[in-house]
């Protein structure tokens, strides 16, 4: 039994809790964040910036950062939002989204700044 | 002299091609068109068989009758219009009929099914017969209910999006008790996976009755979800001796507050599930469907009904999520035969395309598509290709590749969603998936000790037998 690991989750540890795609991965670095607003570029969906308090994080409806970026091809513009947000929001996590308007959904959604949590 | 007046009535056998035999007909929009494969009886000739076919799956009887004379047979009547080699196949050969609306209910799988599959499988003409793909014309797709929500919708409820989601049967499929089968489904969803599943054969048997396994699942649910603050469901399965006992249990699994039930369409019945269906829309709950019975059907490549066939008939009777074959596991499926099927279960149009074994363009017009599942003998070495084969709009279910982790069932589900995610960041970095495979998840598990583990588990199990029914390519 000495090489067997404990499942190290807690409803007790905020620090358990998950965020969609991508949770279960080392935070994703500026490069690699990079290719993945690249892939939503080229897959034609349009980016959007959401945040929350982490308290709220369970709703379907974080705030909105402005409109999304409908037709924004340009990565650095879209990295630049999500900094404005960040900086204009501390202590929320905040979300990049990439609307795919034919199949009336989001595309994808990950989570590139999960703030510290309490609960 | 008029045409359409009726001719004089002569009691006798005809010869079937003489009226269902049309090589010049020009197939309508609004037709069910078919295409079976035959294998006549040695002296039968091809469209003589063909017509055969034709008639005793719509209007026609072995001798002809004085009633005939008092209906329009000449528009009620299917018209076997071609005929084709079989490739690699001289025995075989296809025959596509088509069949005019009027002969079919509205909104009705059950009875189209009954004429194109009904006694003509039983014929003496034909030594054996496969139906191997029917077009549904945009008229009976629209009167059908289909899917109660469909793939986006799901994703919407369930809050996942931009990768496949992630499953678990949770085994062994008889005997446990209702209190630790809640335990496996418990550690399997706090572990990362967004479902588990009962088995198709769980139903109400006596070492777990269905109100216990609800009522436990539900709790591991919510625990699980409290824990990792995502969302989670536990298909239960709500197939039962009886309708009424299966709406009994559909109504207990909505007010205890469960997303997705499951049903088995095939042993349940069609009208079942079409009416479980319906109520599954009328009431929030997600619906998925399991094919147990289907190899009985589908598998022989001379007789029988093609898989693809019956997931078009899934995807009218309604239900989000079947299972499609894995490809790559313990169980049967031909690679481009499944990709044909997926498309068939997931697509707004799907063009005719001989290569993946699809006979007919298919509109579906509005009608949302089904989620396929891939499951049965896949871990996470299978995860690269199975990413690359089935996309995101899929959830992949590992039984024993989670439970069978060394460290238990949380391990294992998290070794399973770390390979995942992995697969998804590397396909839209632009990485080859099968190529790539081992450098990707030897990178993943870098950071994971629980996928680490699970790929030394597994590193040596595969399952290469040949696939019996294959599609038919020439092979000579």
């Amino acid at each position: 039994m000495s090489g067997m690991q404990d499942y190290g989750s807690r409803i007790s540890d905020p620090n358990s809790r998950k965020m969609g795609t991508f949770s279960y991965l080392p935070q994703l670095t500026p490069e690699e964040l990079r290719k993945q607003v690249e892939y939503i570029v080229s897959k034609g969906w349009n980016p959007a910036i959401e945040h929350t308090e982490p308290e709220n994080m369970r709703s379907n409806y974080w705030y909105m950062w402005k409109l999304p970026m409908f037709g924004e091809t340009d990565v650095d513009a879209i990295f630049n939002e999500i900094e404005m947000c960040k900086k204009a929001n501390p202590g929320n996590h905040v979300r990049l989204v990439g609307y795919d308007n034919f199949k009336q959904s989001q595309g994808t959604s990950m989570v590139v700044h999960r703030a510290d949590m309490t609960a | 002299m008029n045409q359409n007046a009726p001719g004089k009535y002569s009691a006798g056998v005809k010869e079937y091609r003489e009226t269902y035999w049309d090589p010049n007909y020009t197939p309508k929009e609004s037709d069910v068109l078919a295409c079976f494969k035959i294998t006549p009886q040695a002296g039968v000739p091809r469209e003589e068989a063909a017509a055969a076919v034709a008639a005793e799956s719509s209007t026609g009887t072995w001798t002809t009758v004085w009633t005939d004379l008092l209906t329009d047979l000449d528009y009620y009547k299917g018209r076997a219009y071609a005929i084709e080699d079989v490739p690699g196949d001289d025995e075989s050969y296809y025959a596509f009929i088509a069949y005019p609306m009027g002969l079919f209910e509205e909104g009705s799988v059950v009875n189209v099914f009954t004429s194109l599959v009904g006694n003509v499988f039983g014929f003496k003409a034909v030594r054996a017969l496969r139906l191997e793909d029917v077009r549904f014309p945009l008229w009976f797709v629209a009167t059908c209910d289909g899917p109660p929500h469909g793939i986006q919708v799901e994703r919407d409820k369930l809050d996942k999006y931009g990768r496949p989601f992630l499953g678990c049967t949770i085994k062994p499929k008889l005997g446990l008790s209702a209190k630790n089968y809640g335990r496996a489904v418990y550690e399997a969803l706090r572990g990362g996976l967004d479902f588990t599943k009962d088995d198709e054969n769980v139903n109400s048997q006596p070492f777990m009755r269905w109100r216990d396994r609800f009522e436990f699942c539900q709790e591991a649910i919510e625990k699980a979800e409290k824990e990792t603050g995502e969302r989670k469901g536990h298909y239960l399965n709500v197939t039962a001796p009886n309708i009424e006992e299966m709406y009994k249990r559909a109504e207990f699994a909505k007010e205890i507050g469960s997303p997705i039930i499951m049903s088995d369409y095939l042993t349940l019945g069609w009208a079942a599930q079409a009416s479980l269906s319906r109520w599954c829309r009328d009431n929030g709950m997600l619906l998925h469907v399991h094919r147990a019975m289907h190899g009985v059907i589908d598998r022989h490549p001379k007789h029988g009904i093609n898989f693809r066939v019956l997931a078009k008939m899934l995807r009218l009777l309604g239900g989000d999520h079947l299972h499609s074959g894995t490809v790559v596991g313990k169980l049967e499926g031909d690679r481009a035969a499944t990709l044909g099927w997926i498309d068939l279960m997931r697509e707004k149009y799907v063009k005719e395309d001989r290569s993946r074994g699809i006979f007919f363009d298919q509109d579906w017009g509005q009608m949302p598509g089904v989620l396929p599942v891939a499951s049965g003998g896949i871990h996470v070495w299978h995860m690269p290709a199975l990413v690359n084969i089935f996309g995101d709009d899929s959830c992949l279910q590992f039984g024993g590749g989670t439970l069978g982790h060394p460290w238990g069932n949380a391990a294992g589900a998290a070794a399973n969603r770390v390979a995942v995610e992995a697969c998804v960041k590397a396909r839209n970095e632009g990485r080859d998936l099968e190529k790539e495979s081992k450098d990707i998840m030897t990178e993943a598990a870098q950071h994971s000790p629980e996928l680490k583990i699970a790929m030394e588990t597994w590193k040596e199990i595969k399952f290469e037998f040949d696939t019996v029914d294959k599609l038919d390519v020439a092979h000579r």
